[in-house]
């Protein structure tokens, strides 16, 4: 039962007028996990989320968030929730106390004063709390957002994109705190392009086009993908790129670095055409498909061109 | 399943940063206040300066003692300077027309014998009424001013003359705007249009903000909702709606000492009312505009027909019927009538039932819209 899950949605689906957003999504979020939504832009990410929390009516489907339901119940899901909107911003002309003092009110916290001392002693933001919350850098911004959201003890984060846009530094602070959250126990759904943070996840769901094209741990999905990868380097690889791009069965050519990655399903077919396209200075070796290489594949498989969504 | 004090606690957190947001941002602030003491300045300028000396022309037909007397009675008083005297009607014909005077003066032949005989001849004043302000402060005089100085001429067998009514007859041809809207009228006006001014304006800013900025969503991903957010963004502004009508009636009164005869809980009910309509108009032009900039054109494009159309600038009755009829849509016309009527003429609660009904309906009829508009900001 919903019991175990923190969200329990099924067939979701939502329609801007004739555009559909969403398609047929289903997602079981155990309680305590972090799990990853990813996904090109424009994959339904946002707008699933929205849903979850009650912002948004599906036009189809139906589910429950924290055992309340998604469609009737959004008050009592909206108070044990953490929703970090995508372009989360605070009000520039309130000082980060004001902010915070704001956040606490809204979600009517019996001591106002006191929590937000303790959550700028946290954060080490005390001494600038009566600065004007425009005057800090991106990644105190993040930092400040996320403890605005999770000052009044949510059992579940949604964090959307929250790192867009942040140095690696303030990316890798910010995971540590989101990990000592879910220690506590809160439940964290996160969407983010950057794979790094995607392999941090418990889980990972994978959106595209409104549909979702796969979900599981790292390994899994990788596996799943039935993918085989070669990597070829040395000089020559450049010139080589363009011309293996032509070979339909290779579903993906890219550079990794300096090194070139080209994955199909088949090995037989990589093989082939590092055969016939043989270049003296270059050295071929097969290699472990990142989750970027599935990713790429998995969005073939299903008929997107990726390069729509660059 | 929020219980009220809840609610009530959200609705006070919204308000407090909005008050706080508005309080910051100082220059629009400052505006809010400085507006109408501006204007009431400018305008009461214009009303407190009893204009003088204004161009006059006096057609005599007839001299005598009698008539010098008038003649010079008015020329002392300050408010005519004798531009032209005549005894020719022709001379005078086109003076006023041309802008050329602003009163002629006309002494009938035969004044003299009529007045004697106390038969109360007629006197006539023509005055260009097309600037009231103008016309109206030295017309209203000239009956007590002649009055006083035929006075000291109408002595001895003649000082049963001088009493009331006066010997003569005068009357005042205010032409090119026979309603005559008169100074007083200008001060309760500047009421409903500053008024309008900032609260439409100043609230669908307000409530613009937060979609310029998106933090509309974070709004409503916290746990407010969309109803206590529109009541805690609107509230402060209600706030300023009322310390702008407390500033503008108290330096009615203290500086221009602007008659205010009708009941005080009337005013301030008719204020209520047109207070929360331009609140209501502020707020659906927010769900329309999408940006601050946006709400202000709308507030601009609403504001500059209610303005031209409602009675303060031309004379309600003045216009032509397509006019008043569109005008009657307005709020602000209602709510000029009905300040009028309380302060100038001491009209009652029924007398100005209409207005506010009137009101009262356009409010209901934009929060409706509003309300529906609003609903669907996020989807
Ligand atoms: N309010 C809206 N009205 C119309 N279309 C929308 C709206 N919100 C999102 N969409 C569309 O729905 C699709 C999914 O958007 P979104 O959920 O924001 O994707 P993501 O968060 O994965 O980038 C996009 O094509 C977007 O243009
Ligand atoms: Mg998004």
């Amino acid at each position: 039962m919903s019991d175990d899950f923190a969200i329990d949605v099924h067939g979701l689906v939502k329609r801007f007028g004739s555009k559909v957003a969403v398609d047929n999504v289903d997602l079981q979020l155990p309680r305590g996990e972090i799990w990853g939504f990813l996904g090109p832009n424009g994959s339904g990410k946002t707008t699933t989320i929205r849903m979850i929390c009650g912002l948004l009516k599906a036009s189809e489907g139906s589910g429950t968030c924290l055992g309340f339901d998604i469609l009737r119940e959004a008050a009592q899901i909206k108070a044990l929730t953490g929703y970090m909107t995508q372009k989360f911003s605070f009000w520039g002309d309130l000082t980060i106390r004001e902010n915070l003092e704001f956040v606490a009110r809204l979600y009517c916290m019996p001591d106002t004063a006191r929590t937000v001392d303790e959550t700028l002693e946290k954060l080490e933001l005390t001494h600038r709390q009566h600065q004007l919350a425009d005057a800090l850098s991106g990644g105190w911004k993040q930092r400040l957002a996320l403890a605005a959201v999770t000052m009044h003890n949510p059992q579940l984060l949604l964090l959307d994109e929250p790192t867009a846009g942040v140095d690696p530094q303030a990316r890798r602070d910010f995971w540590d705190e989101i990990h000592r959250l879910s220690l506590e126990g809160m439940t964290v759904l996160v969407s983010t392009h950057y794979m790094d943070e995607a392999e941090r996840c418990d889980r990972i769901v994978y959106l595209a086009n409104g549909r979702k094209l796969a979900q599981g741990t790292v390994p899994e999905i990788i596996e799943k993908s039935g993918l085989f990868t070669y990597q070829g380097r040395g000089p020559g690889v450049r010139r080589l790129a363009e011309r293996l791009k032509g070979y339909p069965a290779l579903k993906y050519v890219a550079y990794f670095g300096a090194a070139l990655h080209i994955s199909s399903s088949s090995r037989e077919a990589i093989e082939a055409a590092i055969a016939r396209e043989t270049a003296p200075d270059v050295t071929w070796s097969e290699t472990q498909p990142t989750l970027e290489d599935a990713f790429i594949a998995m969005m073939d498989d299903a008929g997107i061109d990726q390069r729509e969504h660059a | 399943m929020s219980s009220p004090s809840q609610i009530l606690q959200r609705i006070k957190a919204v308000f407090l940063k909005e008050m706080v947001q508005m309080r910051r941002d100082k220059m629009t602030f400052g505006m809010m206040f400085m507006m109408p003491i501006m204007q009431l300045v400018i305008f009461g300028y214009a009303i407190n300066n009893d204009p003088k000396q204004l161009p006059t022309a006096v057609l005599v037909e007839e001299q005598s003692p009698i008539t010098r007397t008038i003649v010079q009675g008015l020329a002392n008083s300050n408010y005519y300077e004798f531009v032209m005297q005549t005894d020719d009607p022709r001379e005078t014909g086109d003076l006023l027309a041309r802008g050329k005077v602003a009163f002629v003066l006309s002494i009938p032949a035969g004044f003299t014998a009529q007045l004697l005989r106390g038969e109360r001849p007629q006197l006539l004043i023509e005055a260009d009424a097309s600037d009231p302000t103008a016309a109206s402060a030295a017309t209203a005089q000239a009956q007590t001013i002649i009055a006083q100085a035929l006075r000291h001429d109408l002595k001895g067998g003649l000082a049963s003359l001088s009493g009331q009514p006066p010997p003569f007859d005068l009357v005042v041809h205010r032409k090119y705007n026979p309603e005559g809207v008169t100074a007083y009228n200008i001060v309760p006006g500047l009421l409903g249009v500053i008024l309008t001014m900032t609260l439409a304006m100043m609230t669908g800013m307000a409530m613009t903000r937060e979609h310029e900025y998106g933090t509309m969503e974070n709004l409503l991903a916290m746990p407010a909702r969309p109803g206590e957010v529109m009541v805690g963004k609107i509230a402060p502004y209600a706030f300023v709606g009322a310390a702008q009508t407390a500033v503008i009636l108290i330096a009615a009164k203290l500086l221009f000492n602007v008659p205010f005869i009708g009941p005080l809980w009337l005013l301030l009910f008719g204020v209520m009312i047109f207070v929360v309509a331009n609140l209501a108009l502020g707020f659906t032009f927010s769900t329309i505009a999408r940006t601050q900039l946006q709400a202000m054109q709308l507030t601009f494009f609403f504001f500059l027909p209610s303005l031209l159309l409602s009675g303060f600038m031309f004379p309600f009755r003045g216009m032509p019927d397509w006019a008043q009829i569109i005008g009657e849509i307005f709020p602000l016309t209602h709510f000029l009538r009905l300040v009028r009527g309380v302060m100038l003429k001491d009209v009652g609660f029924l007398q100005v039932l209409g207005e506010l009904l009137a009101m009262g309906l356009f409010t209901a009829i934009i929060v409706a819209v509003a309300m529906l508009r609003y609903r669907r900001t996020l989807d």
